[in-house]
């Protein structure tokens, strides 16, 4: 088994979450999804931290960030695959 | 000898033990650790509590910031945690001081009924000093005869297992989080009582929440209770909550919004679903199985709550490495994060890590937390106890009159 760099919850989600102590940028990352035990490749923009979430398509403006296959905020400032979400660019949708 | 195995309950490849070595009470629940307590009814009376538990060993105070002047629905719940406290099968014995005797007679007659000892001493009129001299006496007598107790085999269904996690990250709801709900899967059908809450920390899956709820009617009072609470925030906010939900530690382990910080939080409950709706520390009436206790989702406030609830252990899943520990519930740390394993190894009770590597699954990890829990439940101190960890921290609805 290769090794895990991001693990994503559900075949819905748009994001994955960074599970080595960091990827750097151009990493080509090994991406594991938990729902249905598949696997999928992504090449990192940033620089992103243990436990910080990566873009797994393009997001504009206004889009919803899904993960567990649910709506977890609302993205503020477009992100492009590969690059870090995190509070700089997406913003909750209740308070 | 195969039927024997046969008929043992089997989780993945290791057999749940059927029982665990508590404290039987008087009331037929049954305690995980024999604490002698002393506890103040007011802030005023802290000192002396304190005084006492310093003269006699083998007690503990329990001081606290509140119990004067509170009034109504404040007023309930200060009492209800004060003699929840006191019930629980953890404690031993209990000796109540208060200024004065009226409200302390209150919590000693109802922490009476559960047939433990208890005795309430009032200050005024008395002192300090004569008063700490009196407790004393009581407190040595009282902390020699818990010390004759024994533990027995008592079965897994008198553990009353209770749940809530802190200074989240994103580890937590990959892995540490669904450690606990699979213990819980594995747990519920032998009997155990179990309870989870933090209402603002469900904030974006109330409605996925709700849904969990056995009854309509569990499923109504949860949507209820998350509005009001929500309402409660909404009035009181004077900006967006950030850095507050999710919190600065959150963030940092790369949480984004409450949405995200819920939906990890909800997978402690694996796939059970709740059959009621609890007051904060109120005593669940309706048999074995899940609650969800309306509490804050400040750690202390939330341990607190659910102990004097009747709740006999705790798992507390953290990321960024929560610390917290409680008086008379001993509190469990697990946590997925390799940097926290590795920075906080002291806190940490069981590291799940491995599950980020994939290098240990869900089943295996809640194996272990299983093991843990009825190692805990044996006598073995947490981490949190260890180290002192002993946070008592009263939840207090509105200012006093």
């Amino acid at each position: 088994m290769a090794s895990t760099d991001i693990i994503i919850h559900d075949e819905k989600d748009n994001v994955g979450v960074v599970v080595i102590e960091k990827i750097t940028p151009n990493q080509e990352c090994n991406c594991w999804i938990m729902e249905n035990d598949k696997s999928a490749k992504i090449q990192s923009k940033n620089e992103i931290p243990l436990g910080h979430k990566i873009a797994m398509i393009d997001l504009n403006e206004g889009d919803t960030i899904l993960k567990y296959g649910h709506d977890i905020g609302k993205v503020v400032k477009s992100i492009k695959k590969g690059e870090h979400v995190h509070v700089h660019n997406v913003k909750t949708k209740k308070w | 000898m195969f039927m024997f195995t046969m008929l043992k309950l089997r989780s993945g490849n290791m057999e749940i033990p059927k029982s665990f070595l508590g404290y039987k009470r008087e009331n037929g629940r049954a305690g995980t650790r024999n604490h002698v307590i002393i506890l103040p009814v007011d802030d005023i009376s802290n000192a002396c509590a304190e005084a006492v538990a310093n003269n006699i060993k083998g007690t503990i105070a329990l001081p606290h910031s509140y119990g004067r002047l509170q009034f109504g629905a404040d007023l309930e719940l200060h009492f209800r945690t004060m003699i929840g406290t006191g019930k629980n099968p953890n404690v031993a014995a209990v000796i109540v001081i208060g200024i004065e005797p009226k409200w302390t007679k209150r919590i000693v007659d109802a922490i009476a009924k559960t047939g433990k000892p208890v005795e309430g001493f009032s200050i005024e009129g008395v002192g300090d000093i004569d008063t700490i001299a009196k407790v004393s006496k009581k407190a040595q007598e009282l902390s020699m005869w818990a010390s004759e107790k024994q533990r027995e085999e008592c079965p897994m269904s008198d553990l009353w297992i209770s749940v809530k996690c802190g200074e989240s990250d994103t580890t937590s709801g990959l892995a540490s989080n669904p450690t606990v709900g699979n213990l819980m899967d594995k747990l519920e059908p032998l009997g155990v009582h179990l309870c989870f809450g933090e209402t603002s920390e469900l904030t974006g899956a109330e409605n996925v929440c709700a849904k969990r709820g056995k009854t309509k009617e569990a499923q109504d009072k949860f949507l209820k209770t998350w509005s009001n609470y929500n309402d409660f925030i909404l009035k009181e906010a004077t900006d967006d909550l950030s850095e507050s939900q999710p919190t600065a530690g959150n963030i940092a382990g790369g949480l984004t919004t409450i949405e995200e910080k819920a939906f990890g939080n909800f997978q402690k409950i694996g796939s059970r679903q709740f059959i009621d709706v609890l007051e904060p520390a109120e005593e669940p009436k309706k048999g074995k199985g899940l609650y969800f206790m309306d509490t804050s989702s400040a750690a202390a406030e939330c341990v607190t709550l659910q102990a004097a609830g009747g709740f006999n252990i705790h798992l507390f899943p953290t990321g960024q490495g929560n610390i917290i520990g409680n008086p008379i519930e001993p509190v469990i740390k697990l946590t997925a994060n390799p940097l926290t394993v590795k920075t906080m190894s002291e806190h940490i009770d069981v590291d799940v890590s491995k599950i980020l590597s994939r290098q240990m699954n869900l089943d295996q990890a809640g194996d272990e937390l299983i093991k843990a829990t009825i190692r805990v439940a044996n006598g073995r101190l947490t981490c949190a106890e260890a180290l002192g960890h002993k946070e008592f921290v009263m939840t207090k609805l509105y200012r006093s009159a």
